[in-house]
């Protein structure tokens, strides 16, 4: 049952854009159509996951492969379960949201092949997370990696499009490289290519190969510091509905596939954990750091994804050191803190990506520098980022605190409790996730202030409109679920420890996670809070309450300056400049242009960015100097057809020169 | 089953009634060691009062956030106000990791706080608002650590159990560490001297007041109250640390611990009084000062 509604769901979404694509290109009902459909398997899917993951059953299938005697082996159990919800409750809200972000009529060339490579994608992901086989496996992996190439390449008239799609083609292919070997040693561990656990003897070397080889691929694909090459430019170049899929769902499934991969191994060393733990940390911080000086609205969230990456790491790191130490209360504390994230970043991060989207679509720029004021013109826009700001900083009393919360509890435990100093050191990891919730909390502001607070910063702001009811909706949606995933944490629990439980093995976690937190204590309090500062807002919001305080309104005060006006605001690059200054070390940001020297100054030109590690620094630089290297070789390659003939006749005339017996010519004439 | 009723109504009554009197005493102090006479002892509430039945003016820049920034901040203070034990009492709600929400519902008052600032357009608020957000991500750091302290020492994650942890066990040298950090941060985080300078009148060198200087009337009241408030819990919070002492008689306690504050604001009003406010882009360094003080102290108890 199921499993029938989960493929049920993944067919119609495969199909989804088909109908779209027999139609006239100015015709808007292809689009329609598709959204029923991807409506549709939505519900059908979301049933399905929902009863796989409240019952903790475990399906199997098998599909006709593509030619005789392959077939497609299929495996549900709650641990897919939990990821195939967020892929369509995703799928759902950026379906509806493209009908009006992305329409037809206004997109002729690209609408209906966004259509359907966007059905395509949603359903591949769902296979790569249902698949039990290696073949399965990679058949979707490499279906999800190309239709997600060709969706961020959309405007593929853009040369940053280009290069964004270009370099996460490459990314990803070597990441599926890596995939292949790991398939390649996990058959020679176990001797099938099916996803069961290698047999206990395994010897740690190859162990480690395999756990390596899926963290270098999965790696990629979550987009994990340094593999995140690809990351920034292709979230802001795509359109953001397919942003808010790539940061909210793809780079899970990255996520997905190591967590699955770790199940197979059964006795994992703590240096494992570690690693991840460490991998994780830095991740956090330097994610967040880079962000700060962003100012391209849409690679900032993106940067942010390598933020709550780092976090989710940090938890799964925590988790495996509890299951090689044999500590389930760690197991239980990260495990869950990892999956909860995992919903909750690909919730919070899609509520922004979609609302940076209408701003996009309402002002036609992401630079946060020519904003402002946005609240104004677009109040439901506005209420809703700052829904997703707030989840996103961890903070009370939304869903993000929860996820963080149960992180911050399993990090502290060990300290609390263990009596082996080394543990202990575990909880530094603590102290860094607060100063990653500081800086959050200020880029967020930064964000939030310099869009839709203050002035505008140029008229584009001032012409801006609200977007239509098709975008909104769906946010509001996204919005309630991260609000009662934060004021009701009770009804995660026993999802959440089903899908735990079967990530540990051990059906008795799903108990452990309901005591290991105060869930009611938790719901009750933070419902309290949120009512009481709605209640308030709402008595101040009341007509009477408002006539009663009659409020003048004036210009702000500019310390009795006369004519103040938005040049004179802050902007987002100077409200993190101070910050930035602190963490110059790490961030290393350029600046370009001079400063102010004399009295009436002239007007100046100055900028500061924030070059990223590897794309930037390592990766183009790098490409060039090979360039630069390679430039002598140049002369061999001229494109004149007599050279490569006279190349082809030395190449054959060595190769017969190798014929020569040279070795016994030389015996014959040293042996006269 | 009377004291589950009657602790949590004092809690309730001094966490509502006794903030105003902190920055009054920190005044008072203040002008006698300048030999002044100096404000009435109560003149923080006769303000508030005041500003309560004041019209306001609103800044035509301005949004919902700019008016709502005040009732988060205050409902946030109120909240975290009720995790923290005071004096030898259980703090009328506890639970696992409420220390974590202790912290972070600073950083949901923050947020509010800064966005209001911006709201208003102003270069000056907006100055204010990127120094309390640069100086924050330190001092979030050390309180974290320096909670760990207490974590390690007690043996639980909640602040009822780590706070009130039974004398005995208590190692001296990474308590008076972590009590150092904690306190600079008391001071950081309430803005006062040598972070921040609430009297002075230059907008240029100020960073909590320079946040507010559009809010006017009620708003302003609730702003100054919350404040008060925030000074109060994290003035009981170190307290813990500094004087681990209790009567064990309930009345007694009850009675030591509204005393032991104002002693601690004497204390404030006294560090104020000797202190000249430290330049800017020295505050970093003293906020690491305090990180590394917390953190110290943990490490001393890894072993």
């Amino acid at each position: 049952m199921e499993m029938s509604l989960t493929l049920l769901a993944c067919t119609l979404m495969a199909i989804s854009g088909l109908p779209g694509l027999a139609v006239p290109r100015r015709a808007g009902w292809g689009q329609t159509v598709a959204t029923m459909l991807t409506l549709l398997g939505s519900v059908s899917g979301l049933i399905g996951g929902l009863l796989a993951l409240i019952s903790g059953h475990v399906r199997m299938t098998s599909l006709p492969g593509i030619w005789p005697g392959v077939a497609l082996h299929l495996r549900m159990d709650a641990l897919s379960a939990f990821f195939t919800l967020l892929i369509f409750v995703l799928a759902a809200a950026g379906s509806v949201y493209g009908q009006g972000y992305w329409r037809q009529a206004e997109h002729p060339a690209t609408g209906r092949k966004l259509r359907f490579l966007y059905g395509l994608l949603i359903a591949s992901m769902v296979m790569v997370t249902l698949a039990y086989g290696a073949l399965a496996f990679l058949l979707a992996w490499e279906i999800m990696a190309l239709t997600s190439f060709f969706l961020i390449a959309t405007e593929d008239h853009k040369p940053e499009c280009r290069q964004a799609a270009w370099v996460y083609f490459v990314a990803t292919h070597i990441g599926t490289l890596a995939l292949f070997a790991m398939f390649a040693l996990l058959h020679a561990a176990s001797g099938t290519f099916q996803l069961t656990p290698v047999p206990a003897a395994t010897g740690i070397g190859l162990e480690t190969a395999i756990f390596l080889l899926a963290l270098f691929g999965f790696g990629l694909k979550a987009g994990i510091m340094p593999l995140h090459f690809w990351l920034p430019g292709a979230h802001a170049n795509a359109p953001s509905h397919i942003s808010a899929q790539l940061s909210g769902v793809l780079l899970k499934i990255g996520i997905y596939g190591l967590l699955r991969i770790l199940t197979l191994l059964p006795n994992p060393p703590a240096v494992w954990g570690v690693v991840i733990l460490s991998l994780g940390t830095v991740n956090a911080l330097l994610g967040v750091i880079l962000a700060l000086g962003q100012h391209d609205i849409k690679r900032l969230l993106a940067y942010h994804s390598i933020e709550n990456i780092g976090i989710i790491l940090m938890a799964l790191g925590l988790a495996m050191i509890g299951k090689s130490l044999h500590a389930p209360v760690f197991v239980v504390l990260g495990m869950a803190g990892c999956l909860l994230h995992v919903w909750n970043h690909g919730l919070f991060k899609s509520l922004l990506f979609l609302s940076a989207g209408s701003v996009v679509h309402a002002t036609g720029t992401r630079e946060l520098d020519s904003l402002g004021s946005l609240a104004k013109r677009m109040p439901w826009s506005a209420g809703l980022f700052l829904v997703g700001a707030i989840a996103i900083c961890g903070l009370p009393p939304l869903n993000g605190f929860i996820s963080e919360l149960l992180v911050y509890v399993g990090l502290l435990t060990p300290a609390a409790n263990a009596t082996a100093g080394g543990w202990a050191a575990v909880a530094f990891g603590a102290g860094a996730l607060a100063a990653v919730g500081a800086l959050a909390v200020a880029c967020f502001v930064k964000v939030f202030g310099s869009v839709f607070l203050g002035s505008a910063r140029t008229d584009l702001p001032t012409k801006a409109h609200e977007s239509p009811i098709s975008m909104i909706g769906p946010m509001v949606v996204l919005a309630g679920v991260c609000a009662l995933i934060g004021l009701a944490p009770v009804i995660v629990v026993l999802p959440l420890g089903h899908a735990v439980a079967a990530w540990a093995g051990d059906v008795t976690m799903a108990h452990r996670l309901a005591s290991a937190l105060p869930w009611q204590t938790l719901s009750v309090v933070s419902t309290g809070f949120a009512a009481v500062i709605v209640i308030v807002l709402l008595i101040m919001a009341l007509p009477a309450t408002r006539r009663h305080a009659v409020s003048p309104r004036a210009a702000t005060w500019a310390c009795a300056y006369a004519r103040p006006s938005s040049r004179m605001q802050y902007t987002a690059a100077s409200f993190a400049e101070m910050l930035l200054g602190l963490l110059r070390w790490i961030a290393r940001p350029v600046t370009h242009g001079s400063v102010p020297e004399k009295l009436f100054a002239e007007p100046i030109d100055r900028q500061t960015h924030i070059p990223d590690l590897i794309t930037d620094r390592a990766a183009f630089t790098g490409w060039d100097r090979l360039k630069r290297m390679l430039v002598p070789v140049r002369r061999v390659q001229q494109g004149s057809v007599q050279e490569y003939l006279l190349y082809i006749v030395l190449v054959l005339f060595v190769l017969l020169a190798s014929l020569i017996p040279v070795a016994s010519i030389v015996t014959r004439i040293m042996g006269r | 089953m009377f004291e589950n009723i009657i602790n949590p109504l004092i809690h309730i009554g001094l966490l509502v009634a006794m903030p105003p009197l902190l920055p009054g005493v920190i005044n008072r102090t203040k002008a006698v060691f300048a030999g002044r006479k100096g404000p009435p002892l109560l003149q923080p509430y006769y303000d508030i009062y005041k500003l309560l039945r004041k019209g306001m003016v609103i800044s035509t820049t301005t949004t919902w956030v700019f008016q709502a920034a005040p009732v988060v901040t205050l409902a946030a203070t109120l909240l975290a106000g009720l995790l923290v034990p005071f004096g030898p009492f259980a703090a009328p709600i506890h639970f696992t990791g409420d220390l974590i929400l202790f912290v972070y519902l600073f950083g949901l008052a923050r947020f509010f706080t800064t966005s209001a600032a911006l709201d208003t357009g102003s270069s000056f608020e907006a100055m204010g608002a990127a120094r309390e957000m640069t100086f924050a991500c330190l001092s979030e750091a050390a309180v974290l650590l320096g909670l760990l302290v207490l974590v390690r020492l007690s043996g639980s994650v909640s602040l009822t159990p780590m706070l009130l942890a039974p004398l005995a066990h208590r190692p001296e040298a990474p308590v008076l560490l972590a009590a150092a950090g904690l306190f600079i941060v008391l001071l950081a985080e309430n803005s006062r001297i040598p972070v921040d300078d609430p009297n002075t009148h230059l907008e240029l060198t100020m960073i909590h007041e320079v946040m507010v200087l559009d809010n006017s009337g009620p708003l302003l009241g609730l702003i100054q109250y919350g404040s008060a408030m925030k000074l109060l819990v994290l003035s009981a919070l170190v307290l813990h640390l500094l004087v681990p002492f209790h009567a064990g008689v309930p009345g007694v306690d009850w009675v030591l611990f509204p005393v032991e504050l104002i002693a601690m604001a004497g204390v404030i009003g006294t560090v104020e009084s000797f202190m000249a406010r430290l330049q800017m882009r020295h505050v970093p360094t003293l906020l690491a000062a305090a990180s590394l003080l917390c953190g110290f102290g943990f490490v001393l108890m890894v072993r």
